[in-house]
């Protein structure tokens, strides 16, 4: 996938080569945060205030200190925990949503489209005090699965994810969902094994992003969890500071360690997110 | 017309539904019943809770309190008096102003840079994306280390180049463009896949008409390119000003844990509300801060797409 803007065939080879140049510099300034992450995750207590770029004498004592002595490998399996059932929840529903206003004609279609839509612009701030009021009523987090079901429920459907697939399964020619009609398959049986397998690439596209929306989600979090052993990976962390003195060495390691999962997995679906982009119909 | 479904005389297979008016019924109920459950949600965890925090917004309400007087609009009339609610939004606007043109321009010229490698498109394109899929809360620790007053590298460099170092986070001047510098960064990624996207879309043939008609590169992209990347711009700039308007995570987390930065000056609205709802557990006064953010965030938005859109004919 390439957008190429159309060039005289001449002074391609200098422009191409300034375009680089730019490109480059740009990318080091863009990781040189990230660079100096690992690299301080890297530095033993003595040599952090010293502002060598590399470490003198590399460690992974912080690595040690943050896996052994807090609660990292728990606020990470809370992360993914949260993650990974919101984004098989927004997966399924918002296909589902999305393929049934691609696909069906029936009256108040526009009408849960604008609705759903509208979602949008209402702001988080503004839903997180109900919510709060809610679970508080409800004594959602005095068991375990309610405490985690306080966590995540906000995530369990995005509007976002609606847009999408909606755009998605406009593609889907109805003939192949007339000729299963036809053959007598079940309505669900036709979304699922028809119509699903055809959006892959959307679907990839929109587990990534729910995922890191998930992944990432703060404010709500930090106002709904009450005990250290529910906290997600951002709350955690962000608590951390506060609970351990700014310990500079654990922070950088913490942060790396939270990164580099993402990042491989971001690595392995590349083209899919942008192929998912590409199709959002940024049409006018 | 006189025919009923008996004279024509044609009865449906079996298996499929009998008639017409029944498939349409079949239909109907089909997309309801996929939808009930997903209305429901948007209803119970969206809806009603929009309108609970409009209710909310007419009283004193305190969880910790037995009484929950109504007020009416007093907390609407106490809000116009509240300076911090003033300095908010000011702060709010102006990382929206910073933010939202900063990542647009940035975003759009390294998306027609990439555009014209071929070599390694790829990659350049993953490298700049790893920020925005860096957790929030590890960046605004590594944003806080890099422009650290003392054992930043920034500084380094800039007494490197001669310059004095710079108090950066802890300025109550620089303390505003330094965050929203970081929300911009973790952004851009985005930005630039969002218009490469744009570009692919434009078909090849209106550059080789324009080539054809002697047209030079700037004239092109004035002419071809920005025009027809006007539906991406504005999604960039809605769906970015509906973001930078409820700023919170890098706020947090960059300016001393939740005290909105030296002398409050990067204090956002949304801080603000989270202040006075979980610090202080006003949380009718802070309902009706975040009533007014929905009013901003509704008019705002729907300006830009009456004023942004453009329709071509093309």
């Amino acid at each position: 996938m390439t957008a190429t803007t159309a060039l005289p065939r001449k002074r391609v080879d200098l422009r191409t080569g300034l375009a680089y140049l730019v490109l480059t510099l740009g990318v080091i300034l863009t990781l040189f945060p990230f660079a100096w992450m690992l690299l301080t995750s890297l530095k033993s207590f003595q040599e952090l205030f010293n502002l060598a770029f590399f470490p003198a004498d590399p460690t992974l004592d912080n690595y040690r200190q943050v896996l052994g002595g807090t609660q990292f490998l728990q606020w990470f399996g809370n992360s993914l925990l949260v993650a990974t059932v919101t984004t098989l929840s927004v997966l399924f529903f918002d296909s589902l949503v999305g393929y049934t206003l691609a696909k069906f004609d029936f009256p108040g279609k526009n009408l849960v489209f604008i609705l759903i839509l509208s979602t949008l612009m209402i702001p988080t701030e503004m839903l997180v005090i109900p919510w709060f009021v809610g679970v508080t009523d409800l004594h959602l987090t005095r068991s375990v699965p309610g405490a985690y079901f306080a966590i995540l429920f906000p995530g369990l459907m995005s509007a976002f994810g609606v847009f999408l697939m909606r755009q998605f399964f406009e593609s889907v020619p109805g003939d192949l969902l007339e000729a299963a009609r036809i053959d007598g398959m079940h309505e669900f049986g036709i979304f699922w094994h028809i119509a699903l397998p055809l959006v892959r690439p959307a679907l990839a596209s929109l587990a990534i992003f729910t995922f890191l929306g998930n992944w990432n989600a703060f404010l709500w979090p930090l106002i709904v969890i009450q005990q250290p052993q529910f906290r997600t990976l951002p709350v955690g962390t962000a608590l951390f500071n506060g609970e351990a003195g700014t310990q500079w060495g654990l922070i950088m390691a913490a942060s790396s360690l939270a990164v580099i999962p993402v990042l491989l997995v971001f690595a392995f679906f590349q083209r899919q997110i942008i192929e998912g982009i590409v199709l959002t119909g940024m049409k006018g | 017309m006189a025919t009923t479904s008996e004279a024509r005389g044609d009865r449906a297979p079996a298996r499929s539904s009998a008639r017409p008016g029944s498939l349409r019924r079949h239909q109907i109920l089909t997309a309801y019943t996929f939808l009930l459950l997903p209305l429901l949600f948007f209803l119970i965890v969206r809806f009603i809770p929009t309108l609970m925090a409009l209710r909310l917004s007419l009283f004193d309400w305190n969880i910790l309190k037995e009484q929950q007087p109504f007020l009416g609009l007093e907390n609407y009339r106490a809000l116009l008096q509240d300076e911090k609610f003033g300095q908010a939004l000011k702060n709010t606007a102006l990382y929206t102003l910073i933010g939202v043109p900063a990542q647009l321009v940035l975003g759009l010229g390294i998306a027609l840079l990439l555009g014209r490698i071929r070599a390694f498109q790829g990659l350049y394109r993953a490298l700049y994306f790893a920020p925005y899929v860096t957790p929030i809360v590890a960046a605004a620790w590594v944003w806080q280390w890099v422009f650290s007053p003392q054992f930043g590298p920034v500084n380094t460099f800039l007494m490197w180049l001669h310059i004095p170092p710079q108090a950066f986070l802890t300025s109550p001047s620089q303390a505003l463009p330094t965050t929203a510098a970081l929300v911009v960064w973790q952004n851009l990624g985005f930005q630039v896949v969002l218009f490469l996207a744009g570009l692919a879309a434009i078909p090849r043939v209106y550059y080789e008409v324009a080539e054809i008609d002697g047209a030079s590169s700037p004239q092109a992209f004035w002419k071809i390119t920005l025009p027809l990347l006007n539906p991406t711009i504005v999604f960039s700039v809605v769906t970015g000003t509906i973001a930078y308007l409820q700023l919170f995570t890098q706020v947090v987390n960059l300016n001393f844990t939740d005290q909105g930065g030296p002398l409050g000056s990067t204090m956002t609205v949304a801080l603000y509300i989270y202040q006075l709802a979980f610090g202080r557990y006003q949380m009718g006064y802070a309902s009706a801060i975040t009533v007014v953010l929905f009013v901003i965030i509704l008019l705002i938005t729907l300006l830009q797409l009456r004023f942004l859109t453009r329709r071509y004919d093309v």
